[in-house]
């Protein structure tokens, strides 16, 4: 899996922080910053969630 | 738009149905059962609302996140065809613009303002600070005499303070910003009532904004007035009606949440127990989730009106028609949440859509969900003999508040 965030489009719900902490945090203004690209296995559920309820649709998630 | 059609549409609005409709009697937690009906039937369907304009209403889960995700879908309150909930809302709208409604750039400008303080770690490390806030004022209601009013001694007293502190207000004048509040979220106010609390409001955070520029201490008030106002990024009335949004926000929401939410679990005790003997927070933190959805609040909706012809659905909305989200309902879809009608705290309701959706999702949820944890963690095993001390027939629910509620919750233990 890979991961790509798009912060101008980030309202800083915070709730990616909340369902994926491993792969996702905020920079001072709360904005998204993506901590890692390609989560492992054992955090796909959590990154999927965190795509599924953000709501701005600003995390993209690409299968490899 | 021909005379004939005019004449077509006003005699077409003649049969639509009025939103918004009433709860059955004796189901104070369900959405009223008109919205179940649509929802079944016709998950996009017009209504006629009080000004006699024809809004679609929106009562599907998947269409709701759709269209509130959609850039075409407006939420600018000063576009012809924007639903307004009354005239009171109306004038208040027109009367004061913040970022609620207000369509990107400059929504997004605006918001980025504010959402620093409501960052999550931030939010964590508030924690310790409203733990102490709910301790203290269970230990009150603990050494005073019962039954007590849980409204007036705990849950507005609790969001109260915390927002207090965030934004930099001075507690003791919290008479008057409740107060001034209620009349804003009442659907009864007269446009006059409204504009009068919003002016009132507005110029009480207008004094504390220039005195915050004057005297800066380290809360958000401060740094809007040191850092925005003062460098010419916003003007001194935006951030006193912004400071207005974030006071009012921050406490009439989670104040019925914790006192509706304690009168949910009281009458489902198994799900109470559940949540009082809990040892994992994110028993706790699933809870708060679940009683987000069930509850819904916010059972005013959202509102909004379409930029360009959308089709959805099977329908087309069109450019200029007003669009009014009926996220209550939505929360109760069966083909997004099983057995809907059921609170069950052991559910993944994480993709409730209580706060709304789309970029005007709640900016303050961060700060409502670990209140709440706090809450819904502490009450209930601090008074576990925690009981409704009337009838609840006898409550008075806030069924002319743009968020619902109890007026009152007499509780004893």
């Amino acid at each position: 899996m890979r991961v790509e965030v798009d912060q101008p489009k980030c309202v800083a719900s915070g709730q990616c922080v909340l369902m994926a902490p491993a792969v996702f945090d905020q920079d001072d203004d709360g904005i998204v910053l993506l901590l890692d690209e390609r989560p492992t296995a054992e955090h796909h559920d959590d990154v999927r969630e965190a795509a599924a309820v953000c709501p701005a649709a600003a995390i993209r998630l690409e299968q490899e | 738009m021909t005379e004939a059609q005019t004449e077509a549409q006003a005699g077409a609005a003649v049969g639509l149905p009025h939103h918004p409709s009433p709860r059955a009697a004796g189901c104070p937690f369900d959405p009223p059962p008109a919205l179940h009906a649509l929802q079944s039937d016709k998950p996009l369907a017009k209504v006629r609302i009080w000004d006699g304009s024809t809004p679609w209403l929106i009562t599907g889960y998947d269409h709701l996140r759709s269209l509130l995700g959609d850039p075409r879908i407006s939420s600018d309150a000063t576009r012809p065809g924007y639903p307004h909930r009354t005239a009171g809302t109306k004038a208040g709208d027109q009367a004061r613009r913040t970022f609620i409604t207000m369509d990107d750039p400059d929504h997004a400008r605006l918001r980025r303002m504010v959402t620093a303080p409501f960052a999550i770690k931030k939010m964590e490390a508030l924690r310790p600070s409203i733990q102490k806030i709910v301790d203290d004022l269970i230990d009150e209601m603990l050494a005073g005499p019962k039954p007590v009013d849980l409204v007036e001694a705990f849950a507005l007293p609790v969001p109260s303070l915390v927002i207090c502190a965030l934004l930099g207000v001075p507690y003791e004048d919290h008479d008057l910003f409740q107060r001034n509040t209620k009349v804003v979220v009442r659907r009864t106010s007269t446009p006059e009532q409204v504009l009068a609390a919003l002016t009132t409001l507005t110029d009480y955070l207008d004094d504390l904004l220039a005195a915050k520029r004057a005297h800066p201490q380290d809360d958000l008030l401060s740094v809007l007035a040191t850092e925005r106002v003062a460098t010419g990024e916003m003007t001194r009335r935006e951030a006193a009606e912004m400071g207005v949004l974030l006071l009012g926000a921050g406490h009439e929401t989670t104040a019925n949440m914790i006192a509706l939410g304690t009168l949910a679990l009281l009458q489902h005790p198994d799900q109470l127990a559940l949540i009082r003997d809990a040892e994992d927070p994110k028993t706790v933190a699933g809870a708060v989730e679940e009683l987000l959805r069930y509850l819904n609040i916010t059972h005013s909706g959202r509102r909004r009106v379409a930029l360009e012809d959308i089709e959805i659905g099977g329908e087309v909305i069109r450019a200029g028609d007003g669009v009014v989200f009926a996220n209550d309902i939505a929360n109760r879809d069966p083909k997004a949440f099983p057995a809907p009608d059921q609170l069950d705290i052991t559910r993944d309701a994480r993709r409730h859509v209580a706060f709304g959706y789309g970029v005007h999702q709640c900016l303050g949820q961060p700060l409502a969900r670990v209140e709440l944890q706090v809450v819904y963690n502490t009450l209930y095993s601090r008074i576990p003999t925690l009981a409704l001390a009337t009838d609840v027939d006898h409550l008075e629910f806030k069924h002319d508040g743009f968020v619902y509620g109890v007026y009152e919750l007499p509780v004893t233990w």
